[in-house]
């Protein structure tokens, strides 16, 4: 009785085991990093044409998924080309001394349902803070696909800074959408 | 006929006739100007005046339009050879024209490159395009272009207006100028 117990216990797990999907191929081209946020009170938008990210998120176990994406500030098209270097310049991102935007997540909460809460670090600009990033998950195909976005404030990251440190032309504001696609492995 | 020869323009055209003189005069120097400034929330700021008035101005050539449309100018002096009768009517239609065209291609240019004109930024006008950065780059080129049509016009036109009151004698400018009555 023990030993049948035991060995259907075991199919069991094998079988779960060989259910369980991880997504962790981050594809590309199917994903983006975009923000937008208000100028003379216009709402402008725009995108990150760079970035790299590691992946790891199993629908069953969410609390062990993990995600770093790092985004490269040169590779930023407000719409503008003057816009691009401006974003570049000292006072924004200043690129040359803080090339890369990281987000590293340190937890992840399911909310029910496709809802997720990401816990992390977000660094820009040599500033660290905790942010909690909403996200949803979805199946197309053999990919996951993560949605969600984040409120920050340009201010806590210094960037803009002297004549763009008042926030009337410019809001404080700054919303990042993402959407990142990962196929399992 | 139905004018006498020296009658004046009514209120409302002199009112249009000056505030939208004055107000592209204003355009014109504010573009120049602004266009050749580094970034900063100054030049952000300028540039959104530089919007704010020039749909302001669209809107009053609009009724400028609607006016002209429904009323009859006076006439032109009797003196005048029909060759200078062709190019004063010429010169006007253009005017207007530019008058139109100018705000409008400034309008299409700011849709076009992805930044919505929000008016005096409290009404958003809508975007009649795209965002296209090709066609941005390209109505921007005709906004430049039609502004400087728009100063050979003018100086023609300041010009003429200036040589009907000092060689001519005629009552051609004093007709357009506020003060003396209908
Ligand atoms: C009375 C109407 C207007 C006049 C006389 C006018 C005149 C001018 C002039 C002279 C320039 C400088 C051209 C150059 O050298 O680059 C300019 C640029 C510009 N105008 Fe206008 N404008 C008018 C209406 C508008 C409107 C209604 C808008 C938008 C809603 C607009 C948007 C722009 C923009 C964005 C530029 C800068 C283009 C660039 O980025 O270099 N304009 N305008």
């Amino acid at each position: 009785m023990k030993r049948i117990a035991l060995a259907l216990f075991s199919t069991f797990a094998i079988a779960a085991s060989a259910h369980a999907v991880e997504y962790s191929q981050v594809q590309a081209d199917q994903s983006r990093i975009a923000f937008g946020y208000q100028q003379m009170g216009v709402s402008m938008d725009g995108a990150f044409r760079k970035f790299s990210s590691q992946l790891r998120f199993d629908p069953a176990a969410p609390q062990a998924a993990s995600a770093t994406i790092e985004v490269e500030l040169a590779s930023i098209d407000t719409g503008s080309d003057e816009g691009d270097e401006e974003a570049a310049r000292k006072t924004w991102f200043n690129t040359k001394d803080f090339p890369t935007a990281r987000f590293e997540s340190t937890g992840v909460k399911a909310l029910g349902g496709n809802k997720y809460e990401v816990a992390g670090k977000l660094t820009i600009k040599g500033t660290t803070r905790d942010v909690v990033v909403p996200a949803t998950f979805a199946e197309q195909g053999k990919a996951g696909v993560f949605e969600g976005s984040l409120t920050i404030k340009r201010g806590d990251f210094s960037v803009g800074e002297g004549a763009w440190k008042a926030f009337d032309v410019v809001a404080n504001d700054v919303v990042i959408k993402f959407r990142i696609t990962a196929a399992a492995k | 006929m139905s004018t006498p020869m020296n009658a004046h323009y009514t209120a409302t055209a002199k009112t249009l006739h000056w505030l939208i003189a004055m107000l592209i005069f204003g355009m014109l120097g504010l573009g120049f100007y602004m266009t050749g400034l580094d970034v900063s929330p100054t030049k952000l700021q300028i540039y959104s005046w530089h919007k704010w008035v020039g749909v302001t101005v669209f809107l009053l050539v609009v009724v400028r339009l609607a006016w002209r449309i429904t009323h009859r100018p006076p006439a032109l002096p009797q003196h005048m050879a029909p060759i200078e009768r062709i190019a004063a009517h010429a010169g006007h239609h253009l005017l207007y024209v530019l008058m139109f065209a100018i705000p409008l291609t400034g309008w299409l240019m700011s849709s076009a490159k992805g930044f919505q004109t929000v008016w005096f930024g409290v009404l958003p006008i809508p975007d009649l395009l795209a965002k296209d950065k090709a066609l941005g780059d390209l109505l921007q080129t005709v906004h430049v272009v039609l502004n400087f049509v728009l100063i050979a016009v003018l100086l023609g036109h300041v010009g003429a207006a200036l040589k009907h009151h000092f060689f001519d004698k005629d009552d051609v400018l004093t007709r357009m100028l506020p003060g003396r009555a209908d």
